[in-house]
């Protein structure tokens, strides 16, 4: 006898043996006439401008990740919104305190300047200074990057 | 929803942590002089949580409907967690100078690692514990990785977190399976009905993938392979709370299981299970560890051959087990904070001085520091009357109480390997001549911290009935 999880489980049988037997059944009839056209990656009907492997500015992680953040947020926020009301000032309070520290985290993010895309380059070392002064210069270089 | 004010009197351990980080963000934010003022504020906050819990340790209450428990077993956990961590904060004053970036959000990092291990141990539901234990590894992920320009540091925070994540799964799903036969995530049922659900293969797997998660968090045997790296590559004085109160957070869920198994006391399916971890970890902890000659990396294999003492009470599962573990994990915390105490003040930048060769001497030029090292090493061999020797006395007499004699044999003999690598910086410190030159810079703030924690291991090693009848009385 089935369990309901045992029909779960038949249904993910039959999708992985359907595509399989699907692409290599395509593979066997279909003809094989490989252009330079067809093997180029899809960009929209576009002429291709380089390769994919670029390296992503880092920035945009940053950016991912607030995003992510706030994301989540509106998830949380929806069951809230459908049963503050029966827990009364206090339910609504634990929703606003829940924002606020989500909003706290948003102007931290905000002063310590991860939101600037075009953040200030560290200031070029005068390679003349002597070696015992490089390191310390390098540390207040480093300092003054930061903020 | 807190009923009157008396639980909101238990609560403000919590809350105070909570507020505090709220507070150190916005200090960190709009002042200059943060990097003076944080480590004050964080300070404050963990004294007050630390000595609040002790006080109010027999006020025994479950708070929003059956989710968080205070008071109690709970109250001597935070009260661990919270003086290692103001004892560290201590530390970090002189130390995070070291490195010159990131002040403020040390502190706020480590106050939040804090808040996740107190609500993890004060859990009475499994989502609770998942949230503790997020809000803590997520924390600790991003401390291990605080010095961002040296890359060992860099290398240790992608390690635990690539690691961390992957035990993070085995819980969930453990987790799911745990749900989808109790069809409850509240623990005190799944317990109540424990032996009915362990006639069902799925929670029996459930409950060990669970398990195997947290013997990655507190670095038993077969899950070890991110500690040396991680220890060795983090700042000291983050390496000192993920080893202690990071492991005794880890500890105070898996006693969660033991006291299933203490309530339905003929079903002890996972005895096996911990001996043959704690075996494992014993004596390959002992042993690997006689070949480091970093300090950093010693103690944290040191802290592998710990967490396999202790899992001899978890396979021994009887009340003695129970009160022997939560002493054993007070007493590691002390000595272990103290040793990393020590290492931090002695350590300069780039991993410098941390190898035995730089304690060669150490005793002539700091007969202080010499002693007190040679205390923390002496309590963590475990020999009388420190704290260490005790923690070790009551976990092996629950073995023997279990009938798992060969057990706590196994345990003296890795402890008797342990004692060489313990005793050569001893050694090291007061009988030979030091071969470089090392200026010592003692802040008073990091002596006051292994003063302080020196006395701790002391005091529970002389009167060990103080801390034990403590535990007994919240333990029955």
């Amino acid at each position: 006898m089935l369990t309901e999880f045992g029909k779960i489980f038949i249904f993910i049988l039959v999708a992985i043996l359907f595509t399989i037997i699907a692409i290599y059944a395509a593979k066997l009839i279909r003809p094989s006439r490989p252009t330079k056209e067809k093997l180029d990656v899809y960009e929209c009907g576009e002429n291709i401008e380089g390769t994919p492997w670029v390296k992503f500015n880092i920035r945009f992680y940053v950016v991912a990740l607030i995003f992510l953040i706030f994301d989540v947020e509106v998830v949380l926020l929806f069951p809230w919104a459908l049963t503050y009301q029966d827990y009364g000032i206090y339910g609504f309070l634990v929703g606003i305190i829940f924002l606020v520290v989500l909003g706290l985290g948003m102007a931290y993010e905000w002063r310590k300047g991860d939101l600037e895309w075009a953040r200030p380059t560290p200031k070029k070392v005068d390679v003349k200074f002597e070696k015992k002064n490089l390191l310390q210069t390098n540390s207040q270089i480093n300092v003054e990057s930061e903020n | 929803m807190p009923q009157n004010s008396q639980e909101i009197l238990l609560m403000l351990p919590h809350v105070v942590i909570g507020v505090g980080i709220v507070i150190s963000l916005l200090i960190e934010m709009y002042s200059k002089k943060s990097e003076t003022i944080l480590p004050w504020i964080s300070l404050f906050v963990f004294v007050f949580a630390g000595v609040h819990s002790i006080i109010n340790i027999s006020a025994n209450q479950i708070l929003f409907g059956g989710m968080l428990e205070v008071g109690g077993k709970p109250a001597i956990f935070n009260f661990i967690f919270n003086i290692g961590a103001a004892l560290l904060i201590l530390n970090s004053i002189d130390y995070i100078k070291k490195y010159e970036s990131n002040h403020g959000e040390y502190y706020i990092l480590i106050q939040s690692a804090i808040l996740g291990m107190m609500v993890m141990a004060g859990s009475k539901d499994i989502f609770m514990i998942f949230i503790g234990l997020e809000l803590m590894s997520i924390a600790f992920y991003v401390l291990a990785g605080i010095n961002k320009k040296k890359s060992s540091s860099n290398e240790a925070a992608l390690k635990y977190f690539l690691l961390g994540a992957f035990a993070t799964g085995f819980i969930v799903y453990g987790i799911a399976l745990i749900y989808g036969v109790s069809s409850t995530t509240s623990v005190d049922s799944i317990i109540q009905n424990f032996s009915t659900f362990t006639q069902n293969i799925l929670f029996i797997v459930g409950l060990l993938l669970f398990i195997i998660g947290f013997s990655f968090k507190i670095a038993a045997f077969p899950f070890h392979m991110w500690v040396p790296d991680v220890y060795q590559g983090s700042a000291t004085t983050v390496t000192g709370l993920m080893s202690t109160t990071g492991k005794t957070a880890a500890f105070s869920v898996l006693l969660i299981i033991l006291s299933a198994s203490l309530i339905n006391y003929n079903i002890d399916i996972f005895a096996p299970y911990f001996a043959v971890i704690a075996t494992l970890s014993m004596l390959y902890g002992s042993i690997v560890a006689i070949a480091q000659k970093n300090l950093k990396r010693m103690l944290a294999y040191s802290s592998i051959s710990h967490a396999g003492y202790m899992a001899i009470g978890l396979a021994a599962a009887n009340s003695e087990a129970f009160s022997g573990i939560i002493f054993y994990l007070a007493a590691y915390t002390f000595m272990n904070i103290g040793a990393f105490g020590i290492i931090s003040i002695i350590e300069k930048q780039n991993d410098a001085n941390t190898d035995l060769t730089a304690y060669a001497g150490l005793a002539s030029k700091s007969p202080i520091l010499a002693a007190f090292m040679s205390l923390f090493m002496f309590a963590l061999a475990g020999i009388p009357p420190l704290a260490g020797f005790f923690g070790k006395y009551y976990v092996f007499i629950s073995a023997i109480e279990a009938d798992l004699t060969w057990l706590a044999v196994v345990g003296v003999f890795s402890s008797v390997i342990s004692v060489y690598f313990y005793l050569r910086l001893v050694v090291y410190m007061y009988f030979k001549e030091s071969e470089k030159d090392i200026d010592l810079h003692i802040d008073k703030y990091s002596l006051l911290s292994v003063v302080v924690s020196g006395i701790l291991v002391i005091y529970f090693g002389i009167s060990p009935d103080s801390l034990l009848n403590l535990i007994l009385s919240v333990v029955n």
